[in-house]
């Protein structure tokens, strides 16, 4: 395994995202240094209620991206409903509204290639529980781009479509409970 | 490393296309337009950049194709209701105190917004005072928009997105069934000028009392972002209006102050005293 330390954080999740998130987010520290960019699948006519929820629970800041900022350390950012979330090479956020990827918008793939191309080896990518099989494509790029691969283990997902399709496409992705995905981002961050 | 190689490919061909055609994405956000050129190269079964690059330099006919990759967006009419519900009860009152008005829909695309704009007015009573401004750099897009035939698979969102938006008719009273799609009634194009415009090279072409450009600017760059605001600055007299997208802002820009938020939550702003 590659030894770059991370420079950022990629989360994709579907159905059952909120009980997942919350066994991940929640266990990191106000000062973790890197940037945590997640795509959860919501219907494109709601409110994101997903910062101010997270918000509650965490003790990183919790925000919705906003399109051109940079990707701070020690920020959780959520695509906005209806727009994919993607991250420029000099590592800003970009928000679009090209079509829907997998009949999602946002995509865990568009985001997850795009930081693949932004981070290369410094990137850690994660795939959570979910009923379809986006994320897949963008973890394997992750991987193919010396990222690391992580996946929340099928037998104990909520949804295990998204899981399985992530491990099938990503040969050296990792399968873990989510207690120890939050370990391994603790890990990752540091050299 | 062959990333490293696409970047460089990347760049290449962006360059060619704005040397050889003045067509300039060079400041445009690179991770959508890259997403969109590799989708293009796949589906044009080119194995890598460079090849579409010698293509592109030497046969005319791509550009066209390449184009409706790199531009084409395809909206809703109505998209986001509490928009049009926010011109139509906050923005009309205003536009009703001046005799004549113009309208530009800047980055039209296929028109969708253009005519949910124009049935707006033509519900308030203001579409005969008003010449309407639809400009895109796609010609494909603005011969799309010049139809005003969309498939009859999206009437149904359609439909509802007007309603929501506080319609004061039946969508249904703008389209008949033709061609396999709904084909919006040619009236609605008689206030409407179609044109070739680009938000990153040409200039201010006519004073505007409001502007409608949403979902465009989050596709440029910052610098690119701040030149396409200072034309509509410069196009707006005070009072004048710009609608951006919902997750569009001035906050960040470089003629931030120029402007006032009008409807903070539909980021829709008013030009401040020039």
């Amino acid at each position: 395994m590659s030894h770059v330390a991370a420079r950022a954080v990629v989360i994709g999740a579907s159905a059952g995202a909120v009980e997942a998130l919350s066994h991940i987010l929640p266990a990191l520290p106000a000062d973790y240094p890197l940037p945590i960019l997640i795509v959860v699948h919501i219907p494109p006519d709601r409110k994101n209620m997903l910062a101010p929820l997270f918000q509650a629970k965490c003790r990183m800041v919790v925000r919705e991206a906003e399109d051109k900022e940079p990707a701070l350390g020690g920020v959780i950012y959520f695509a906005p409903p209806d727009y994919h979330l993607l991250v420029e090479t000099e590592g800003t956020l970009s928000l679009s509204t090209d079509d829907l990827v997998l009949y999602s918008r946002p995509s865990i793939d568009v985001l997850f290639e795009s930081a693949a191309d932004a981070f290369g080896a410094a990137l850690v990518g994660v795939v959570l529980t979910g009923a379809n099989e986006d994320g897949a494509k963008g973890l394997k790029a992750i991987a193919d781009a010396g990222g690391t691969a992580l996946v929340e283990d099928p037998l104990s997902a909520y949804v295990n479509t998204m899981p399985i399709a992530a491990l099938k496409e990503c040969a050296t992705a990792r399968a873990m409970p989510l207690t120890a995905i939050a370990d391994c981002l603790m890990k990752e961050c540091a050299v | 490393m062959p990333n490293e190689t696409e970047d460089i490919e990347f760049r290449l061909l962006l360059e060619a296309l704005y040397q050889r055609y003045h067509y300039d994405f060079r400041h445009y956000a690179q991770a959508s337009i890259k997403r969109r050129l590799r989708q293009a190269r796949v589906q044009m079964g080119f194995a890598n950049f460079s090849a579409m690059q010698e293509r592109l330099l030497h046969d005319e006919a791509m550009l066209p194709r390449l184009l409706n990759y790199l531009t084409i967006q395809v909206s809703e009419m109505f998209r986001d209701p509490s928009y049009f519900r926010a011109i139509r009860e906050k923005i009309v009152p205003h536009l009703r105190t001046y005799p004549s008005l113009r309208i530009w829909i800047a980055g039209c695309s296929g028109g969708e917004e253009l005519y949910s704009l124009v049935i707006l007015f033509r519900e308030e009573g203001l579409e005969e005072r008003t010449i309407f401004y639809a400009t895109d750099i796609n010609q494909d897009a603005l011969d799309t928009a010049s139809k005003g035939i969309y498939s009859l698979d999206r009437i149904k969102a359609f439909t509802e997105n007007h309603r929501l938006s506080g319609g004061k008719s039946s969508l249904s009273d703008y389209y008949s069934s033709a061609y396999g799609g709904a084909a919006f009634d040619k009236t609605l194009r008689d206030r409407v000028v179609f044109s070739d415009h680009s938000l990153v090279t040409d200039a201010v072409f006519a004073e505007m009392h409001l502007i409608s450009c949403r979902n465009v600017l989050i596709y440029f760059n910052r610098e690119l972002q701040d030149r396409a605001i200072g034309l509509f600055r410069d196009s707006l007299p005070r009072n004048g209006f710009l609608g951006l997208g919902s997750k569009e802002s001035l906050r960040f820009s470089a003629h931030a102050a120029a402007f006032g938020e009008f409807v903070r939550e539909e980021k829709i702003y008013q030009r401040r005293e020039p």
